[in-house]
């Protein structure tokens, strides 16, 4: 589904490289978990995957379905299927929640060349997936993301990820700032949109997300490259010895 | 380049042909000789056959005219206006004041409908059996009005609603009574310059205790090359009535800029609402700043009885230059003035725009909404001024002005003017300044939505609690203009 070849990027405006030659194969149906010490490059994969143009890709390329992806623009890489729940969201003021989901909803339709969706199976839907995630109908009517707690974002991102039913979901941090519960809450939601079409990279730091979203596969990303991957059980390493083991090999 | 930088390239990049309105209609005119002396005003004054009173309070203001300068205080920057050089009176030549539609020219009732405006009652019929509401027209092209839709119906209510000449003949006594009484010929210099030379524009009564049936609107429409259009507008709400009117205004695509100053004055009387709504699409220019409207217009209304209510509403999309203050005398007691405001400036656009809120009356409020939205290399300025008199004991104001920037090369100001003379009047001023940036841009594309649409769905959700005070009918019309203007329309 999604191969990643060599690939090297670097912040467009200072020419700083970030991504140090990254390969990386996601078959559908497959979780990929991807860990590794802050400011190795995680986000920033996240966002050259999803097309954010504040990075350039210097060298490798991205294959999606076989095909190159690196000329395709943010909204049409989401009509393709991509999906990055953020690990800071964006506040847009003044665009109620509802309101936004609509227009993603229908943009994605578009792009595809379906028509729109229609009122009562679009408020029908929102409320059985928002139900879901414990997002009450008062938040949805409030500006995105403003004002909405830690926890509260993370839940509104996989509410969007479970609306526009993507092929390959990029996690960045979703479980950081969620409480006990509100994690189980949405590790289930993470866990029912698992199929054998869909994929998912999951970006953590805790082995506790890992608990309910059983990787198939761990990374270790340091200084921009993978340098090790493993089974579930390297994640469970990490948890005991850290990553002074692996960020030594990078280094 | 970062998103946002790459929209306002497409955005720059897209020239006027996005102006929908901006096609010219071939129609035979009868002009006034350019230029402008007494003869010009006697010459308007005789075509509509005016009365002598009439004729001179038009010579009055002219001289009065010839000792002004024009103002220079408004942060808009503009080429000397050489005001010799244009044609101050135009009408299509087989439209001298038609009684039915079935007159009309139809090159005119093309062009209206071309616009989408609706001018065949039995249309607008069959539109309110689908579920639409009905609205009354005064179609003005160039310097007349060429028809008035829903006269018959209006009048059943006693509601008067005519073109300004045919008040002149019909209603004197009422046109004598409150034409320049809320502003004066001696205002400023343009509307001194209108109350010279003013040519057509919609005259509207509603009697005491009448809610107006419909909608009313004007469209305007410039043509003419070369010629100014100077419309001037009377409403007047009689005691416990209430009306709902709406503007619009289009014109063609051309290189020069045409000037446009207008006069709308509005008087409520004791209980009576006035709901004033302006959507002002006039051509912007070209993305060098070639061509296009100088919109300087005055606007006032004066609630005059007690607990009267006025609110302007605007949505300003288009001119070059746009000057433009539509303001509330708020004399009567608990009488209450509103203001809310979408002034969208792009390209080489310019807005000087607000109002002014002058408190006379106890217990008088007022409410200032005010959203600016620049983009491309436009400035844009709100100027407000809220002043409460000695005896607005309790006058209170709210204002609230929200600038948000598309880009590096726009501007935004705000210049509010607070003056207090009773101490018991509290007046509240908040105004913030934001941007669209790369990383909402990021998100929402993330999301699926193009650029365009993103940007579009953020300055709705920004202009928001403004849009809500338009007429139904209007909102969903404006808020696509919304997204067309930024589209590159004004690019
Ligand atoms: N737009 C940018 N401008 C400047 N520096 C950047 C930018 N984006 C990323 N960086 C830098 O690149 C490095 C990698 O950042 P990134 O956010 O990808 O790390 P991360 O692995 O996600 O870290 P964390 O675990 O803290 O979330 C950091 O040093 C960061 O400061
Ligand atoms: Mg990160």
């Amino acid at each position: 589904m999604l191969e990643i070849k060599n690939l090297h990027a670097r912040i467009a405006e200072d020419g700083t490289e970030i991504l140090n030659g990254i390969d990386l194969v996601v078959k559908p149906g497959e979780v990929h978990a991807i860990m590794g010490p802050n400011g190795s490059g995680k986000s920033t994969l996240s966002y050259v995957l999803s097309g954010k143009d504040d990075y350039e890709v210097t060298e490798g390329d991205i294959l999606f379905n076989g095909e190159s992806i690196l000329e395709l623009g943010p909204d049409e890489r989401a009509a393709a299927g991509f999906f990055l729940a953020f690990q800071y969201p964006i506040e847009i003021p003044g665009v109620a929640t509802m309101t936004f989901l609509k227009a993603a909803i229908n943009a994605q339709r578009k792009a595809r060349g379906e028509s729109e969706i229609t009122t009562p199976d679009f408020m029908r839907l929102v409320k059985e997936t928002s139900a879901k995630l414990n997002i009450s109908s008062d938040m949805l009517k409030r500006p995105l993301n403003v004002g909405f707690s830690g926890g509260e974002k993370k839940r509104n991102e996989i509410m969007q990820m479970a609306l526009l039913q993507p092929k390959l979901c990029i996690l960045d941090e979703t479980d950081s700032g969620l409480d006990i519960d509100a994690l189980k809450v949405v590790s289930e939601g993470v866990n029912a949109l698992r199929s054998p079409d869909r994929a998912f990279i999951v970006i953590t730091h805790y082995q506790r997300l890992l608990d309910h979203i059983v990787p198939d596969v761990v990374h270790v990303l340091s200084k921009g490259r993978i340098v090790k991957t493993g089974g579930p059980e390297l994640a469970l390493e990490l948890e005991k010895n850290g990553y002074a083991d692996f960020v030594d090999v990078a280094a | 380049m970062p998103a946002v930088q790459e929209t306002i390239a497409t955005v720059s990049a897209i020239d006027v042909d996005k102006y929908k309105y901006g096609f010219t209609t071939e129609i035979e005119s009868e002009r006034a000789p350019k230029g402008l002396d007494e003869s010009t005003v006697r010459y308007i004054s005789a075509k509509k056959g005016e009365p002598e009173w009439l004729l001179e309070w038009r010579l009055d203001a002219y001289r009065r005219w010839l000792t002004m300068t024009e103002p220079t205080w408004a942060r808009v920057d503009y080429p000397q206006i050489d005001f010799q050089d244009l044609y101050y009176y135009s009408a299509p030549k087989k439209t001298a004041g038609p009684s039915s539609l079935d007159e009309v020219d139809p090159e005119l009732l093309a062009t209206y409908a071309k616009l989408g405006i609706p001018l065949r009652e039995q249309e607008i019929l069959a539109g309110v059996e689908n579920g639409q509401r009905q609205v009354a027209v005064d179609a003005v092209f160039d310097s007349v009005s060429v028809v008035t839709t829903f006269r018959a119906e209006l009048a059943k209510h006693g509601v008067i609603f005519c073109s300004f000449s045919e008040a002149v003949r019909e209603y004197p006594e009422l046109v004598k009574q409150y034409l320049g009484s809320v502003v004066p010929t001696s205002d400023n210099f343009y509307a001194t310059l209108n109350s010279a030379v003013f040519s057509d524009g919609s005259f509207v009564y509603i009697p005491k205790g009448v809610r107006c049936p419909m909608e009313l609107s004007t469209y305007f429409r410039i043509n003419e090359k070369n010629t100014g259009q100077f419309e001037r507008t009377l409403i007047i709400a009689d005691e416990g009535s209430y009306v709902s009117y709406l503007e619009g205004c289009t014109a063609p695509t051309r290189d020069e800029n045409q000037l446009h100053a207008a006069v709308v004055e509005l008087v409520a009387l004791k209980d009576a609402e006035i709901k004033y709504s302006t959507v002002q699409n006039w051509y912007p220019g070209d993305k060098n700043g070639k061509g296009g409207i100088y919109n300087f217009v005055t606007k006032r209304g004066d609630c005059r009885g007690d607990s009267a209510k006025i609110s302007w509403t605007q949505v300003e999309t288009g001119s070059a230059i746009t000057w433009k203050y539509p303001s509330c005398i708020l004399r009567g007691d608990n009488s209450v003035g509103e203001f809310y405001s979408i002034a969208i400036s792009n390209g080489r656009q310019q807005v000087d725009s607000g109002t002014k809120m002058i408190h006379l009356g106890k217990n008088t409020r007022s409410r200032i909404i005010s959203k600016g939205i620049s983009a491309g290399h436009s400035n844009n300025t709100y100027r407000g001024l809220v002043s409460a008199n000695r005896k607005a004991t309790n006058a209170r104001n709210f204002t609230q002005c929200d600038s948000l920037l598309i880009g590096e090369n726009c501007g935004a100001h705000t210049v509010p003017y607070i003056e207090s003379r009773n101490s018991s009047a509290v007046f509240e001023h908040e105004a913030t300044t934001s941007k669209i940036s790369d990383d909402q841009m990021f998100y929402c594309t993330s999301r699926g939505l193009s650029e365009e649409d993103a940007v579009a769905l953020i300055v709705n959700g920004f202009v928001k609690d403004v849009l809500q005070h338009l007429p139904m009918e209007f909102m969903v019309e404006t808020q696509k203009l919304i997204g067309i203007s930024l589209e590159g329309s004004v690019g």
